[in-house]
């Protein structure tokens, strides 16, 4: 098992005409059972042309219909892109992986409100994706560092889940799924929400999570860890030397009104019995010390 | 994107959001006209630099004659205005604003933010005008009231009456208080702003309600739809390295240390300073080159980080993904042959085709130093920044 995606998903590619959707989705078709899994692309005025040989629809709903499709991955260009969840989520999809980057925020605000009756899962946006290592890659991320096995891994930035995975395949330690929910402040899924499918995935054994300053997320995380996790929980939380009131890259990591610091992160994590690195190289080894 | 004072005020104008009348002046021989256009007997002189604080920094001076106004205009002006945000050297003041004299009745705290866990703007308002507010949440936390606004709907009437009352407006003002707070709120949804800052918020002596201070930041995201407010841009108010970041695309941030770091990924970008504090060095910068690290964007990143003259070694860190190792140890050996500099460079290759990337990094001819992993880069980039 794993959690989200797995060998039998059928996926969607929004946005399959640009040159992002296509370079991508040629890639998630070369990664283990990419070649069936990606079985259409979406663009509005597009429908009935194909690419490499993946049919293209004008609509979600129709992609849906004709292909049984229930997962999207979103590559639309920021001023259209949440427009392009918006549609996934009214075509009813289990799951939305939104990796566009630079989308306005008052767009998030207005999709996550239309979401709240949904039962659409949107994860990102601004996020590498989700990869089930040897099953299915959703995403961006390089595809080889991965291998399947019984550590799930959410993080909210791009490299340095990369940088984590790297660390996980030189000890040997494989992931049953990894989850990028990105790095915008209104998204998706949030790290408890994917603890919470990892705490319940038979094939997970341990999690570790990839956090960073901004926001009150990994607190809030790591209470529900405190009172509910069965699974040990390994963390990092980047931008300890971070100075207030900077935008460290990500429109999300940024210490705004004294809040959000890597300290009282790394500090509540730690009261909730998370096991928290402080070193970024260490953070391999210290999964390693869990599962044995 | 920060903008002026100033600035925030004509957006809020053209909002219908009340603001006290005012005029900007460039230099001092623009004063005397100023004070005649606004009338009365008193002025408050304002230093417009995008920084907080300014009241603080001696920045905002009330005047009750022309002379006055033209000493504290002359205190000001062409100044470095010194305040807790901008640092020990100050920032240039270049325009003021003079305003008209205000009779204040009571000040009020009113801010509109995005809020990340509701994800919806809030509006909080207090009683404590003129404060702080993150003092005022630590120190009093009652005396703040947030109300969330459902973007479907708007900040309703109701919502909108109960913050006055909540923040002592009097009872015969509650409508019009409601209904600035109202248009505050318009003016920061449609401007897609992410901050508005109104403080204080004053009820004035003859029965008005408004904004005697502004502060407005806007969502670099949405910009591509606000071309009047990209105009706002001051480039006077921004350091020369991140106007040359900006433009090359990249995210730079200074820091008071003596190792610049180079790093594909905010995430990583930011574990990587963290780790070379770790190691006792203290990080220069924190710099993101973005997903792809071309040769262009590692030439423009070294030039930017090679300005600080107190950087003494660089760690550049990548983690090759979909861009593979091979090509970007060709663009930096591009990029360094182009920069003479003589700062020592550790590199930290990792990701797809890395042994073909580390041997083209060996066999160019530049001294560079190798390393293996994260803790060995940070280990002989603190060793390096030493000697």
């Amino acid at each position: 098992m794993s959690i989200l995606i797995n060998r039998n998903t059928r996926v969607i590619t929004q946005g399959m005409t640009g040159k992002t959707g296509r370079f991508h989705t040629g890639n998630c078709r070369a990664y283990a059972n990419g070649e069936a899994a990606f079985v259409a692309g979406v663009t509005p005025g597009r429908g009935g042309q194909d690419v490499d040989g993946i049919p293209v629809y004008d609509s979600v709903a129709e992609a849906k219909r004709e292909t049984g499709a229930t997962v999207s991955v979103v590559y639309v260009p920021p001023p259209f892109a949440a427009a392009a969840i918006d549609e996934a989520v009214e075509a009813e999809l289990e799951l939305v992986i939104c990796i566009t980057e630079g989308i306005p925020v008052s767009d998030m605000i207005k999709t996550r409100r239309k979401m709240e009756s949904s039962r659409t899962i949107l994860v990102g946006p601004n996020c590498p994706g989700v990869i089930t290592p040897d099953e299915i890659k959703i995403g961006i991320m390089p595809g080889y560092i991965h291998h399947k096995g019984r550590v799930g891994v959410v993080s909210r930035s791009g490299t340095l889940t990369y940088e984590v995975v790297g660390q996980l395949r030189k000890l040997g330690i494989g992931q049953s799924t990894c989850v990028g929910i990105g790095g915008d402040p209104v998204n998706g899924t949030k790290h408890k929400d994917v603890i919470k499918w990892f705490n319940d995935d038979p094939e997970t054994d341990a999690i570790v999570m990839c956090g960073e300053i901004g926001g009150t997320d990994e607190e809030e995380c790591g209470r529900w860890i405190a009172e509910n996790a069965t699974k040990p929980v390994a963390a990092f939380i980047a931008g300890a030397t971070a100075p207030p009131g900077k935008r460290m890259g990500h429109a999300g990591a940024i210490i705004a009104g004294g809040k959000g610091t890597a300290r009282e992160k790394i500090s509540v994590l730690r009261e909730c019995g998370v096991h928290v690195t402080e070193n970024p190289a260490g953070i391999g080894e210290l999964v390693k010390s869990l599962i044995r | 994107m920060k903008v002026h004072e100033f600035q925030a005020k004509e957006i809020l104008r053209n909002g219908e959001v009340e603001t006290p009348r005012g005029v900007v002046c460039h230099s001092l021989d623009e004063v005397p006209q100023a004070l005649k256009q606004l009338g009365g007997s008193v002025w408050v002189v304002k230093a417009q630099i995008h920084a907080g604080g300014r009241g603080k920094g001696g920045g905002v001076r009330v005047v009750q004659s022309a002379e006055d106004a033209l000493g504290a205009a002359r205190d000001i002006l062409h100044q470095p205005l010194v305040t807790p945000q901008t640092g020990p050297e100050g920032q240039i003041v270049r325009k003021l604003l003079i305003e008209e004299g205000i009779g204040i009745q009571s000040e009020i705290y009113a801010g509109l933010v995005v809020d990340r866990s509701s994800q919806r703007v809030v509006l909080m308002i207090s009683p404590e005008g003129g404060m702080e507010i993150e003092e005022v949440a630590a120190a009093t936390p009652e005396k703040i009231l947030k109300t969330q606004i459902d973007p479907e709907v708007g900040l309703t009437t109701e919502d909108a009456s109960a913050a006055a009352r909540f923040a002592g407006v009097p009872e015969p003002l509650i409508e019009k208080a409601a209904r600035f707070l109202q248009a505050l709120y318009r003016a920061f949804w449609d401007n897609d702003a992410s901050l508005a800052e109104i403080n204080p918020l004053v009820v004035t002596t003859s029965g008005d309600v408004i904004a005697l201070d502004a502060k407005m930041t806007f969502d670099e995201s949405a910009l591509f739809r606000h071309p009047e407010i990209v105009k706002y841009r001051d480039l006077d108010e921004e350091s020369p390295a991140e106007i040359e970041a900006s433009d090359a695309g990249l995210s730079y941030i200074s820091l008071d240390g003596n190792i610049g770091c180079l790093v594909n990924g905010a995430g990583l970008a930011m574990a990587t300073m963290d780790i070379i504090k770790l190691y006792d060095g203290e990080p220069a910068n924190f710099l993101d080159i973005g997903g792809g690290a071309t040769t262009e964007q590692v030439v423009a990143a070294f030039k930017i980080m090679l300005r600080n003259k107190q950087v003494e070694a660089v760690l550049v860190n990548i983690f090759g993904g979909i861009m593979r190792c091979d090509v970007i140890a060709e663009g930096l050996v591009t990029a360094l042959k182009q920069i003479d500099t003589n700062v020592a460079v550790v590199v930290r290759l990792e990701g797809t085709n890395v042994e073909t990337g580390r041997r083209i990094l060996a066999e160019s001819g530049l001294t560079l130093t190798i390393a293996d992993d994260m803790d060995d880069a940070a280990a002989k980039v603190v060793q390096a920044a030493r000697s």
